[in-house]
C-alpha cells in the first residue's frame, strides 16, 4: 500500500485502444485515441460521454478486461507499477484487489445460484487464501454494514433474485471494496436504478470514498450525476477527452463546443420549493370533453397458481383532446400498465377504460380494431420496435392498411410525408430497421404511431434508451407534431425533467396508485405528496451548486423519513 | 441544437442475404456439407442418366457376375470396370445403380418427412404460443405425448398391418413426418412466446391487427430463420429413420432400391462381401453429415450474435 501522502493513485497516459474485426482480414479500427487521466485518492473523477464516446472501454482497458481482438497502446500505471505490461498473475492480484471494480447492472454481474455471502467470501478468499471461513463471514457481515444494507446476515444469506435492485448495487459495492482497493472503477453504477435509489447509491459511494480514501472512476452518460458526485470532470467524444476540468467550471464555464451542446441537451428541472407551503391552488381552465380516460381501473396480474400482482389500485386518470398529460413513476409503479390499459392491451379487473368514447373492455374485438385506429404507441427500446424484416415504408404504412383503403401510389405519398413530418430521409423508407441508429428508428416509431391521425398517442419512455443529445432533438420533434397534429398524449416516464418540458399536467404513481395529480409546474415545484417530494429531490440536476442544495434537501427528507418510521 | 452532435449515422446499408451467403462460404464445414448434398441431389434427380452411362439400371441382374454359391465374383464383391461398386449377392444387381437409386428413395423421403413435420409443428406450435390459454394446455400435452411415443414400434405396426394397395413410400413419409413434429412445435412455440411480446408486435396489435396479420404478418416472417435451420438439421434424422425401417423390412417395398435394406441384407454378408455393406453406408453416411454440417454452418450464417463480439 502506497503512503498516504501520494496522492496520484492511477495515472493514464495515452491510451489508444483498438479492435481488430472480421477475423484479423480488415485493418483495426481504432476506438479510444491518446486518452490520459489521473485519478486521485478521495476524489472523484467523472469519465462522460454519449454511446460510443469509448469512455466504458477505456475503463476496462485499464484493468485490462478487453476482449484478446483488443490492442491497448500506451501506459497505465498504478502507483509506479506499470499495468499494460504486468503479467496476468499480477494482473488478477490488482483486480479485486487494488482496484475494484462495480458494473452497471447489478443483477447481471451476480451470480444467481450462489449467495450475496458466499460470493462476497469468494472475492475476499481469492487474495486471502489464509482466510478461515468463520473470519470471512464476520468479514462479510462488516462490509455489507459498511455499505449499509437493513440486516447484513440476511442479505448474506440471500440469493441475488430475492433482493431489490439497490441492495443488489450494495452488494456489488461491498465486494469491490472488500480488499480495501486503492481504486475503484463504477461504469455506469446507477443507471439501472431508480432515481430514489440513485441517491442512496450515490450517497453511499461518496461516503466510502471519504472514509476509505479511495480514487474513483465513475463512468456515466448522466450529468445529473456528474453534478452530483464527481470532483474532476473528463468529456469524451469519439474516444478522445475532449475536456477536462474541475467540476464546478466544467458546468460554470464550459470550454469545448461539445461540452456545451451536451449541457444544453439535458432537460433541466425547475428548483424545487420543498420547504415552503403549496401555493394557493391555481385551477387551469379544464379543457372540454375527454380524448380517453381510466375510471377507478384495478389491474391484477396473474403468475402461477394463485401468485397475483396488483399493477394498478383504483386508478382515475383523464386525458383532455390535444392534451398532454405526464405519468410518472419508478419502475414498478404500474405506469406503464395504465398505458397498456389504454390500448385495451391488457384486462381490468375492475373499473373502465375509455378511448374515443368506446370502452375498451365491453368493446367486441371487432370494435376495438376499429377503436384502435384512434391510438398510436410509441415504445422505449427503439431496438425491438421496429419488425427487423419489414422495411421502414412497409413498417409506417401498416396501420394505414389495417384501417384505410389506399392505393399503393396513396400509401407511398402518405409514407413519403410522414418520413417527412419526422424529418427523415425520404429515402430510408426502403431501408430496414438495422440500417437505421437508435434516433431514427424511434423517429419511425413516432411515424407509425401518427399514420392514422390518431385522437391518443401513448408514449412509454420514448426517449430513454436514447442519448441526451439524441433524446432532446426526439422532443423537440414531438412537440412540433403534437402541436400540428393536435393528438391527446399519455407521456409515460420516469425521467421527471422530461415530463416537465412536453407535459402540461402530470400524475405520479406509487405503488400502483395515482397519488398526486395536477399542472405540470406546480407538481414540479412544489408538490403535496411526501413521495412526490423524495422523488423530486433524488433527482439530480446538471449544477453542481443547485444539486448541493438538492442533496441537502434529500437528505433532511431521507432523516424526517427515518425519525418518522 | 450545435452542430457538434447534430448527426444520427446511419448504418452502412448491406443485404441480408448477401451476408449470411459471405459467412456461409467462409465455413468450410458448411460448404463442404452443401456440396456434398448437392452431389446427391443432382446423383437423384439425374440417377436414370448416370447409369445409363456406368451401363447398368438396378434393376438388371447380372448373374455372370456371380459364382455358384451367389456370392460376387472377383475384388471387393465384384468391382470392375463393369460393376464400379460391385454387385449384390444373390441377385447380381449393379451396386452402383442401387447407390444412385436409393438416394432417390432417401432423399425424397427425407425431405418430404421433413416438409410435414415442419408444416404441423410450425402450424401446432404458434398456435399454442400466440393464443396461449387452453388452446396451449391441450397442444402442448398433444405435443408431450407424441414426442414421448414409441414412434418407431408405432411405425413398424403400421407398417404391418396396412392394406398392400397404399402407396407405401407415401406411408412411410406421412409416418416419420407425423412423429416428428414435436421438436419443431415446442422449438416455435417458445420462439412465439417471445415474439409476440416485442415491441413491434404490439405496436401492430394496437393499431388494430387481426390474429392472422399478427401471426402470418409478424411473427412467422421472424421464425423463417429458425425454421430454415431447424429443418435442415432434421433432415438426417429422418433419412435414417427411413433407412432403419428399410433395414428392419417395413420400408419401401423391394425390389425399389434403399439404403437401409441394402444395409440390412449386407450384414448377412459381411463376412464373405464387406464391400457390399460399406458402400451404400458411406452414403447414408455422407448424406447425414453433409446435412447436419450444412444446417449448423446455416445456423450460425444465419445468427447474427455470431459475428462481432467485443464492445
Amino acid at each position: 500500500m502506497s503512503a498516504p501522502a501520494e496522492p496520484t493513485v492511477l495515472q493514464v497516459t495515452d491510451l489508444s485502444i483498438s479492435f481488430t474485426t472480421q477475423g484479423g482480414r480488415a485493418a483495426p479500427r481504432e476506438v479510444v485515441h491518446h486518452v490520459g487521466f489521473t485519478l486521485e485518492r478521495g476524489r472523484v473523477l467523472a469519465l462522460v460521454g454519449e454511446s460510443g464516446s469509448g469512455k466504458s472501454v477505456t475503463a476496462m482497458a485499464t484493468l485490462r478486461l478487453l476482449p484478446n481482438t483488443a490492442q491497448i497502446e500506451g501506459s497505465v500505471r498504478l502507483g509506479s507499477e506499470e499495468l499494460l505490461s504486468a503479467p496476468a498473475e499480477r494482473l488478477r492480484r490488482v483486480r479485486g484487489g487494488l482496484i475494484g471494480t462495480v458494473f452497471q447492472e447489478p443483477m447481471g454481474a451476480l451470480n444467481p445460484v450462489f449467495t450475496i455471502g458466499d460470493q462476497i467470501a469468494e472475492s475476499l478468499l481469492a487474495h486471502h487464501r489464509g482466510l478461515d471461513r468463520p473470519a470471512a463471514r464476520r468479514r462479510v457481515h462488516e462490509l455489507l454494514d459498511l455499505v449499509a444494507v437493513t440486516d447484513p446476515a440476511r442479505v448474506a444469506r440471500s440469493f441475488p433474485h430475492e433482493l431489490s435492485g439497490g441492495q443488489l448495487q450494495r452488494a456489488m459495492i461491498a465486494m469491490a471494496i472488500s480488499n480495501n482497493p486503492q481504486a475503484l472503477i463504477a461504469d455506469e453504477p446507477t443507471t439501472a436504478l431508480d432515481v430514489t435509489v440513485q441517491a442512496e447509491i450515490l450517497a453511499l459511494l461518496r461516503d466510502l470514498k471519504d472514509r476509505l480514501g479511495m480514487a474513483v472512476l465513475l463512468i456515466t452518460h448522466d450529468m445529473g450525476v456528474v453534478a452530483d458526485i464527481a470532483d474532476d470532470v473528463a468529456v469524451m467524444r469519439d474516444g478522445q477527452i475532449v475536456e477536462r476540468a474541475d467540476v464546478l467550471s466544467v458546468f460554470k464555464a464550459p470550454q469545448h463546443d461539445y461540452t456545451k451542446a451536451l449541457l444544453a441537451a439535458v432537460p433541466r428541472l425547475p428548483s424545487l420549493r420543498i420547504a415552503e407551503p403549496a401555493p394557493a391552488h391555481v385551477r387551469h381552465p379544464a379543457r372540454q370533453g375527454v380524448a380517453a380516460a381510466v375510471e377507478d381501473a384495478t389491474i391484477i396480474y396473474r403468475g402461477r397458481g394463485r401468485h397475483q400482482v396488483r399493477a394498478a389500485e383504483s386508478v382515475t386518470l383523464h386525458i383532455a383532446p390535444g392534451e398532454v398529460v405526464g405519468l410518472v413513476g419508478e419502475s414498478g409503479s404500474g405506469k406503464s400498465t395504465v398505458g397498456r390499459a389504454l390500448a385495451g392491451l391488457v384486462q381490468l379487473a375492475s373499473g373502465r377504460a375509455v378511448l374515443a368514447g368506446v370502452d375498451l373492455s365491453e368493446a367486441s374485438r371487432r370494435t376495438l380494431r376499429e377503436v384502435r385506429a384512434k391510438l398510436g404507441i410509441v415504445f422505449q427500446d427503439p431496438a425491438s420496435s421496429l419488425n427487423p424484416r419489414h422495411t421502414i415504408e412497409r413498417s409506417i404504412g401498416e396501420p394505414l392498411d389495417l384501417h384505410q383503403q389506399l392505393s399503393a401510389a396513396q400509401r407511398h405519398a402518405r409514407v413519403l410525408e410522414l418520413l417527412d413530418a419526422v424529418q427523415l430521409d425520404r429515402a430510408l423508407a426502403g431501408r430496414l430497421p438495422h440500417e437505421l441508429s437508435g434516433g431514427q428508428r424511434q423517429r419511425v416509431a413516432i411515424a407509425r404511431a401518427i399514420s392514422t391521425n390518431p385522437d391518443l398517442l401513448i408514449a412509454d419512455e420514448p426517449t430513454s434508451a436514447l442519448d441526451v443529445s439524441v433524446q432532446a432533438r426526439i422532443l423537440a420533434l414531438f412537440g412540433r407534431l403534437q402541436a400540428d397534429f393536435g393528438f391527446a398524449c399519455l407521456f409515460i416516464s420516469h425521467d421527471l425533467a422530461v415530463v416537465g418540458e412536453v407535459t402540461s399536467r402530470v400524475a405520479v404513481m406509487y405503488r400502483g396508485s395515482v397519488v398526486e395529480e395536477g399542472p405540470t409546474d406546480q407538481t414540479l415545484t412544489a408538490p403535496t405528496h411526501p413521495y412526490t417530494r423524495r422523488l423530486l429531490a433524488a433527482a439530480p440536476v446538471p449544477d453542481p451548486v443547485e444539486q448541493r442544495r438538492r442533496r441537502e434537501a434529500w437528505l433532511a427528507l431521507q432523516q424526517a423519513d427515518a425519525a418518522a418510521a | 441544437m450545435a452542430s457538434v452532435i447534430a448527426t444520427e449515422p446511419a448504418l452502412e446499408p448491406s443485404s441480408g442475404a448477401r451476408q449470411v451467403a459471405r459467412r456461409l462460404s467462409a465455413d468450410r464445414g458448411a460448404v463442404f456439407g452443401l456440396v456434398v448434398v448437392l452431389v446427391f441431389v443432382l446423383a437423384a434427380v439425374f440417377a436414370p442418366l448416370i447409369t445409363a452411362i456406368s451401363g447398368y439400371g438396378p434393376y438388371e441382374y447380372d448373374l455372370a457376375a456371380l459364382d455358384d454359391t451367389g456370392a460376387p465374383r472377383g475384388f471387393g464383391g465384384g468391382i470392375s470396370r463393369e460393376h464400379w461398386f460391385g454387385v449384390e449377392p444373390l441377385t447380381g444387381r449393379d451396386l452402383f445403380a442401387v447407390v444412385i437409386y436409393g438416394a432417390r428413395t432417401s432423399l425424397l423421403v427425407g425431405v418430404a418427412a421433413t416438409v410435414v413435420s415442419v408444416v404441423l409443428g410450425v402450424l401446432i406450435g404458434i398456435v399454442a404460443g400466440y393464443f396461449g390459454g387452453w388452446a396451449d394446455r391441450v397442444l402442448s400435452r398433444a405435443t408431450d405425448v407424441v414426442f414421448g411415443f414409441p414412434g418407431l414400434i408405432f411405425m413398424i405396426a403400421v407398417g404391418a398391418i396396412i392394406p398392400p394397395w397404399f402407396p407405401k413410400s407415401l406411408l412411410i413419409i406421412v409416418v416419420i413426418g407425423f412423429f416428428g413434429w414435436p421438436a419443431i412445435a415446442r422449438v416455435v412455440r417458445g420462439q412465439t412466446l417471445v415474439l409476440k411480446q416485442r415491441n413491434y408486435v404490439v405496436a401492430s396489435l394496437a393499431a388494430g391487427a387481426s390474429a392472422t396479420h399478427l401471426l402470418f404478418r409478424q411473427i412467422l416472417p421472424n421464425l423463417a430463420a429458425t425454421i430454415i435451420v431447424f429443418a435442415t438439421i432434421s433432415i438426417p434424422g429422418k433419412i435414417g429413420a427411413e433407412a432403419a425401417l428399410s433395414f428392419l423390412g417395413v420400408g419401401v417395398p423391394p425390389p425399389t432400391p434403399a439404403w437401409g435394406r441394402s444395409i440390412g441384407e449386407a450384414i448377412n454378408w459381411v463376412q464373405t462381401d464387406p464391400m457390399f455393406l460399406f458402400f451404400p453406408g458411406a452414403a447414408l453416411f455422407l448424406v447425414t453429415l453433409a446435412f447436419n454440417l450444412a444446417g449448423d454452418g446455416l445456423r450460425d450464417a444465419l445468427d447474427p450474435r455470431s459475428e462481432g463480439a467485443g464492445r
